[in-house]
């Protein structure tokens, strides 16, 4: 029980304290990608009742697009990333609902492991384009928020974070935060208050029920591949302004992650998704700082296995009694 | 259910597939690049059977089947090496390593089957890939030594102080290195035939049966005193057990192994072999790990391009097997047996 000893200590430290709030704020940081990533694979999870693995690689592509964009733009402020993760997001959209009508609709009567093997299809077909587009040489993602400030002297300095005694956030993660807590909100007031939204519900609780009611039950799981995807895009964007080292595999453990937290929270639910994100995050980045690096994952896993076990539908999702 | 011919006939196909490839490779009319890929597609066609005993036969997805193989791979090597002195003769070493790895992996499946096997579905599915990840992360730290006084084990740094004299067998994430190349393509059938003696036993016998019931509703299955999680249990352990051991034919045929080659791709490219293959069907499933070995291989001449092919070929292949068309097309032949359940499950899933 070595690191309970350590993390205690570190505690009651003072310098410690300050470096457990800058982990709290990492892992809050960290598990927002991995939040938002998550109500992309929550939602059509919830619709479609598949396991999207292309969603990671709809990540990547959403990065790759971004930097592109972002390089071919040139365009001084904060004007370019804006438009750079706009480019991204219009990307992924398309590419998720071509992917969706292509792949996925001719299977909506397969078996659920036909429709798995698919996505895995998928997720290899946009790893490997990917690779031939854009070759397998890392590309070094641009900060985005960093703020250009000329001094007295005329000089130019670059700020990548704000102060706070000798607590540094940085922009990244502030608006990593924010980003999702935004995303989170209006997803629900979404799906909770809008027509397209109730559809969208109606459509996961039974399909042909909601047909009868005259849902268009084809364009209504269009549109939740629409949004998953352009969530993915942001995603990507944000995730590797943290970590910048785009590769065409980059998308593939923020996938498996998020799945993870998606399932930690109750698959099929949005709050469950958030939930389950930031609590992924946070765990990762304390079992990195306070286990081991190279034991965080196996970590980060055993605990979503002990939560399994006490609650076996995750933490926020439903029990389904069965009938026979 | 009275033994099916159709077990028969996969006997048959593999021991005359074992065969012509001998004549072929006496003759020299093998290719090199062939050659050497004999013994992995043994350890992946073992591997594929293996897992469609726990997804086909048992009916639970399974995304952490790599990690079964990894245990076997690091601890049916470590075995050989530690034997290399004491046992001379490779055939009877590889026996003994082969043996051990399932041992080892039949305790990991059992461990990881009290947790696992109480959950469904897709809540199944991710315990299973966290143990295969779980299992990644501890070999790529381990480290394992042998001399006189025994086997010293030791997690991220290497603490072992294993003697002068001994050796240090698993190094963290150099993984095992120097191994001697022992499996041999023989070694590798005779693996394949005793996992389909195995597995077409247990299918055939009253526990079998128990598991296809618990398969096809377990609800009914419980109701008339079928003990579920005993049933599922020793599918599990079973499927571990095999996969273990192809996990040490696999090592054994490179000199080097690391944790990595084991990871979440792996035990999805075995998902695939299993799903191409036909769910419960292990002749399919030796087919399809066969072919989708090769096919890379065979797509060379196409370089860059030959992972991008094997996608869209993946993607037709599942939309083709699953078009309207098609399926009411053997639907027609699916009316005895075996397949027959296959077919009954997916009208359930769909009536759902």
């Amino acid at each position: 029980m070595n690191f309970i000893i350590q993390f205690v200590n570190s505690l009651t430290s003072g310098g410690g304290a300050y470096q457990f709030l800058n982990h709290i704020l990492n892992g809050i940081s960290l598990g927002s990608v991995y939040a938002i990533i998550a109500l992309g694979y929550t939602m059509v999870y919830g619709i479609a009742k598949m396991l999207n693995f292309a969603h990671g690689d709809v990540i990547m592509v959403g990065a790759y697009v971004c930097f592109y964009t972002f390089g071919a733009l040139r365009l001084p402020g904060p004007l370019a990333p804006l438009l750079a993760v706009c480019a991204a997001a219009a990307v992924c959209t398309l590419l998720g609902v071509t992917i969706e009508k292509l792949a996925y609709k001719p299977l909506r009567s397969a078996p659920s492991l036909a429709v798995l093997i698919t996505a895995i299809g998928v997720s290899y077909f946009l790893q490997n384009a990917a690779l031939l587009l854009w070759s397998s040489s890392p590309k070094v993602f641009p900060n985005f928020f960093v703020l250009r400030t000329v001094d007295a002297s005329g000089e130019t300095a670059v700020l990548r974070s704000i102060q706070f005694g000798s607590l540094s956030i940085s922009f990244v993660t502030i608006v990593t935060i924010v980003s999702c807590i935004v995303i989170m909100l209006a997803l629900t007031w979404f799906t909770g208050r809008t027509k397209m939204g109730k559809a969208m519900r109606a459509c996961s609780e039974d399909k042909a029920a909601a047909q009868l009611m005259g849902i268009d039950v084809n364009a209504t799981i269009s549109l939740t591949f629409a949004i998953g995807s352009g969530l993915a895009a942001i995603a990507g964007a944000l995730l590797c302004s943290a970590y910048p080292n785009l590769v065409p595999t980059t998308g593939s453990m923020p996938g498996i992650k998020a799945f993870t937290a998606a399932v930690f929270g109750g698959i099929g639910s949005i709050p469950g998704a958030f939930l389950g994100g930031l609590l992924l995050g946070v765990l990762e980045i304390f079992a990195k700082a306070y286990i081991s690096v190279q034991l965080s994952d196996a970590v980060v896993f055993a605990v979503l296995i002990i939560v399994l076990l006490v609650k076996p539908t995750g933490l926020l999702g439903r029990t389904i009694r069965e009938k026979v | 259910m009275k033994k099916s011919p159709f077990h028969f006939l996969t006997y048959v196909l593999v021991i005359g597939a074992y065969a012509a490839l001998q004549v072929l490779q006496a003759r020299g009319g093998l290719s090199s690049s062939l050659r050497g890929m004999l013994v992995p597609i043994c350890a992946y066609v073992v591997m594929a059977v293996s897992l469609n005993l726990t997804v086909g036969v048992l009916g639970e997805l399974s995304l952490g089947h790599a990690g079964f193989m990894s245990v076997g791979a690091f601890l049916g090597t470590s075995t050989a090496i530690a034997l290399q002195d004491a046992v001379p003769v490779p055939a009877v070493r590889l026996t003994i390593a082969l043996i051990v790895a399932a041992l080892f992996a039949a305790i990991a499946g059992f461990l990881i089957g009290i947790p696992v096997l109480r959950l469904n579905g897709d809540y199944l599915a991710i315990v299973t890939l966290a143990f295969g990840e779980i299992i990644k992360a501890i070999f790529n730290n381990l480290y394992l030594g042998v001399d006189g006084k025994g086997v010293h084990i030791s997690l991220l740094e290497d603490t072992t102080r294993t003697a002068e004299t001994g050796r240090l067998i698993i190094q963290g994430p150099m993984g095992i290195g120097g191994i001697q190349k022992i499996s041999t393509f023989t070694a590798g059938f005779i693996l394949i035939m005793i996992s389909l003696i195995v597995i077409f036993n247990l299918v055939n016998s009253r526990a079998g049966r128990a598991i296809m019931a618990i398969r096809d509703n377990h609800i009914a299955a419980q109701s008339v005193g079928v003990n579920i999680i005993k049933y599922k249990m020793m599918a599990f352990v079973t499927s571990a057990a095999l996969a273990g051991s192809a996990g040490a034919l696999f090592a054994m045929n490179y000199s080097t192994v690391v944790a990595n080659k084991f990871d979440f791709n792996t035990s999805i490219l075995i998902l695939v072999f299993v799903v191409l293959g036909g769910l419960g069907n292990m002749l399919g499933s030796i087919i399809a790990a066969a072919v989708l070995t090769i096919l890379p291989e065979a797509l060379r001449p196409i370089a860059e391009y030959r992972m991008l092919l094997y996608a869209v070929l993946l993607i037709v292949m599942m939309l083709t097997a699953n078009h309207p068309f098609v399926r009411a097309f053997f639907n027609r032949f699916r009316q005895t047996g075996r397949l027959r359940l296959e077919a009954d499950g997916d009208e359930e899933r769909e009536a759902v």
